[in-house]
């Protein structure tokens, strides 16, 4: 890898370059006597970076050529797409969508490790009353901790499994625009490097959502974080476009709208939130840097502002941001549900027309979060009844999962047993929020460890939980090897139970009156803090079999065949790992993607699928 | 899932890495719905920056603020007859392609640059001699923020036909291959709508 041809290499000279041209720039400017602010220089610096990085990387060579009407090299496009085989591809520009599937999932477990690190810091703080870090470093790690853990969320089930996945599954060869994948992906890496050095440019207070006057008056280690969830918006657009053209113009005959895989509708339906809502978001950030960066007052109610119109502008987008991290989950574990139950999946229809509803509803219920935030009053009821309704949806998924478990015939492997650690997550995710939709409660529970509990139960237990199951599931066709069991179940048990011990006594700490996001708290809780730091430290431990798992199963594993688990999907027809080109031969489909037990001439009821 | 595995009519069977365009019908269809889809998501970025003008319009005093003048109409109401009128000669172009006339299309391609770049220069003269500038309190940052996000827009359509205009002179386009002035044509035609909402709530009501 030389620095001569585009690469890795190329891409960090690039964004050096770009980073000290852009500071350099401004801070002559402000030698010179100009008025800069420091914001300028770090938004100039960032903005010129980026685009060295995406230059070296070689992300727009291909445009280039297009653009200028010069004919496209073929040899190069090939060479692009990777060759079976060559790990260097990992590392590239490469446009094959099963490389910038794993990419993803790599790099949102590698985050996944970042952020939980970030968390178990917070835990040592809190595991004893009084301060131990101090208060604005715990500030600053719980903002990076939320800020990475949102993003791991967001990318790691439809960057990774659903790059990898939805091709094959609708029997293509790759998704609509491959190079528009791979921009995608590579406009990640500098602005999460960019959050993860926060703390160098003085670290952020503001948690995630960012809220005005203080993420205008915070460090220039807000602006960093700012910069970057605009960044990683713009790669979301991008990659939603992606998916929904793919799944509508890229299946294979006969395979209709209403055969594809469970997995795949979840995800269209998630790529269309992201496409409709993360604009908005990305505006309201942009409104918020300007406010900071170029002197205006959109969010500054000394000067005519309104603080309450970020907050809504923000939570229009970030609740169906919540959507576009469950309903991965949710799709990843209705997938594994029909195969380990041998089982039609129970309810298809219903499940995509919830999705569907899901999606719909999740524009409707933003000012929940806002119960105490002193907008308009007559706005209390109505979003507290799309809330609590947007429950029937949700409610009809989860059924889905339990009527395909109802009397089959069951196999514990470790993707199963996620999806029944997902079901008590879940469901107690799902009851918790009622109490949090419901306005009087609410306003009683709001900014206690009652959120904070309800949250993770709902984005671990719904997202992250299908994220494992996803992954243990799919890793013989992702690697062509086994993992191995008998880790796998370790693995699960223990970041099972470390899970719910850790979380479940937030509720009763938020009940009895704990604030989130404050480094300490009355004494009388020190001992169940105590507790919960010792069970979320477990929570760290158990994740070590899975890392360890995971390598050595890729590399040492034994080999897998093409579909272990006998199930009916495309993706397992073709070889583990897919050839380069997915299918020698477009397939033709002519039944749906569960009919399980129908094979030995056996009737079978609830065959939900025509 | 069953599946039988086979040559069917119509997909080319052979050699293809997917990158490339396995049937130009359907790259040309899938171009078309990406650019439909990223004009959606445009769409709702102008919705956000609107969402925030009319709260904060709603909850000024009066509009504009006290002490605070509008822009003059002249200037913007010209530059609203050339963006309209940009957009008839870049529809002209599409219909000229379609027919097959190249040489048409490409005096209806250089008619919608040049209408688009006067409106970026009457814009520019606009925004350096209005008086105020973006940190003049709500008003200058909503105005500012609006035209000028609106501006970046109109440049990136600019450079988007200029990029059809060189395929088009190393022969790129045809009657039958001319997705790209179609997509072109959509954008700017969005950016076109936009300033209408613009120049009647910013400038006009």
């Amino acid at each position: 890898m030389s620095v001569r041809r585009p690469g890795l290499r190329r891409a960090l000279l690039g964004a050096a370059i770009g980073g000290a041209v852009g500071a350099g720039v401004l801070i002559g400017a402000q030698n010179a006597g100009m008025q800069i602010r420091d914001g300028q220089i770090l938004g100039l610096a960032y903005l010129l970076a980026l685009i060295g990085f995406l230059l070296g990387i070689g992300a727009f060579r291909f445009w280039v050529t297009w653009a200028a009407g010069r004919p496209v090299d073929v040899t190069e496009e090939h060479a692009a797409h990777g060759t079976a085989g060559d790990w260097r591809r990992y590392f590239r520009f490469t446009t094959d969508h099963k490389v910038i599937g794993v990419q993803y999932l790599v790099s949102a477990f590698l985050l996944f490790l970042t952020a939980g690190t970030f968390g178990m810091l917070m835990r040592v703080e809190l595991a004893q009353p009084g301060l131990a870090l101090g208060e604005d470093a715990y500030n600053t790690i719980m903002s990076t901790h939320g800020a990475m853990m949102i993003t791991v969320a967001l990318i790691s089930i439809i960057g990774g499994l659903g790059n990898f996945l939805v091709p094959i599954m609708i029997g293509a060869r790759d998704m609509a625009f491959p190079k528009t994948n791979a921009l995608s992906y590579w406009l990640l890496p500098l602005p999460i490097l960019l959050v993860a050095i926060n703390p160098l440019l003085g670290g952020f207070d503001t948690g995630w959502t960012a809220y005005p006057p203080l993420s205008q008056q915070a460090n220039l280690g807000q602006q960093a974080y700012l910069m970057a969830f605009v960044t990683v918006g713009i790669s979301s657009i991008l990659s939603a476009i992606n998916f929904l053209v793919t799944v509508f113009r890229m299946r294979a005959p006969g395979m209709s709208l209403m055969r594809m895989p469970i997995f795949v509708w979840s995800l269209t339906v998630t790529a269309t939130l992201a496409l409709v809502a993360t604009s908005v978001v990305a505006g309201a950030f942009t409104m918020l840097l300007f406010d900071r960066v170029l002197g205006t007052s959109f969010f500054r109610p000394s000067r005519g502002g309104d603080v309450v119109l970020f907050e809504h502008l923000f939570w229009f987008y970030s609740h169906p941001a919540v959507y576009i991290m469950g309903l991965p989950g949710l799709g990843a574990i209705l997938e594994v549900v029909p195969v380990f139950a041998r089982k039609p999946l129970f309810a298809y229809p219903l499940a995509v027309l919830s999705f569907i509803a899901i999606g719909v509803l999740s524009f409707m219920v933003w000012a929940h979060h806002m119960f105490v935030s002193g907008m308009a009053d007559f706005f209390h009821i109505p979003i507290m009844l799309t809330t609590e309704l947007i429950s029937v949806p949700t409610g009809i998924v989860f059924l889905a999962a339990l009527g395909t478990i109802w009397m089959g015939k069951l196999h514990f492997k470790t993707p199963m047993l996620w999806v029944f650690g997902f079901i008590w997550a879940f469901l107690i995710g799902g009851i918790t929020g009622v109490y949090l939709a419901d306005v009087p409660t609410d306003i009683t529970l709001s900014d206690t460890y009652f959120v904070v509990a309800h949250f993770h139960y709902t984005i671990v237990g719904g997202t992250i939980f299908g994220l494992f199951a996803g992954t243990y599931y799919w890793f013989p066709k992702v690697t062509g090897r086994m993992y191995s069991e008998r880790l796998g179940q370790l693995h699960f048990w223990w970041f099972m139970l470390a899970f719910n011990a850790t979380f479940l006594p937030m509720f009763w700490l938020g009940i009895e009156g704990m604030r989130r996001r404050v480094a300490d708290y009355p004494s009388e809780m020190g001992g169940v803090n105590l507790w919960v730091s010792f069970a979320a430290f477990n929570i760290f431990l158990s994740m070590a079999v899975f890392v360890f798992n995971m390598v050595r199963s890729w590399r040492r594993g034994e080999q897998a065949a093409a579909n272990p688990w006998r199930a009916k999907t495309l993706e397992w027809q073709v070889a583990s790992p897919p050839p380069v080109q997915n299918f020698d031969h477009i397939p033709t489909v002519s039944a749906g993607p569960y009919e399980y037990g129908g094979g030995a001439g056996v009737p079978t009821e609830g065959r939900a699928v025509p | 899932m069953s599946v039988h595995a086979g040559a069917v009519p119509g997909t080319p069977h052979e050699g293809h890495m997917g990158f490339g365009e396995e049937d130009p019908a359907a790259g040309r269809s899938n171009m078309l719905l990406g650019v439909k889809l990223g004009i959606l998501s445009e769409v709702m970025l102008f919705g956000a920056l609107f969402a925030a003008y009319f709260v904060i319009r709603s909850e000024s005093g009066g509009w504009p603020p006290e002490g605070q003048d509008r822009p003059e109409l002249l200037l913007p109401g010209l530059n609203t007859l050339l963006l309209v009128s940009s957009s008839v000669t870049m529809q002209w172009a599409v219909r000229a392609i379609g027919r097959g006339e190249l040489t048409a299309m490409r005096w209806g391609l250089r008619a919608t640059l040049l209408l688009g770049s006067i409106f970026i220069l009457i814009q520019g003269y606009e925004f350096a001699n209005n008086g105020f500038g973006l940190d003049a309190g709500v008003f200058g940052s909503t105005f500012y923020t609006l035209t000028g996000f609106h501006g970046a827009h109109v440049l990136a359509g600019l450079a988007f036909i200029s990029i059809v205009v060189t395929r088009a002179r190393h022969g790129l386009i045809s009657a039958e291959h001319h997705t790209s002035v179609e997509a072109a044509s959509y954008y700017w035609h969005f950016v076109d709508v936009v300033w209408l909402f613009l120049f009647s709530t910013l400038y006009v009501l």
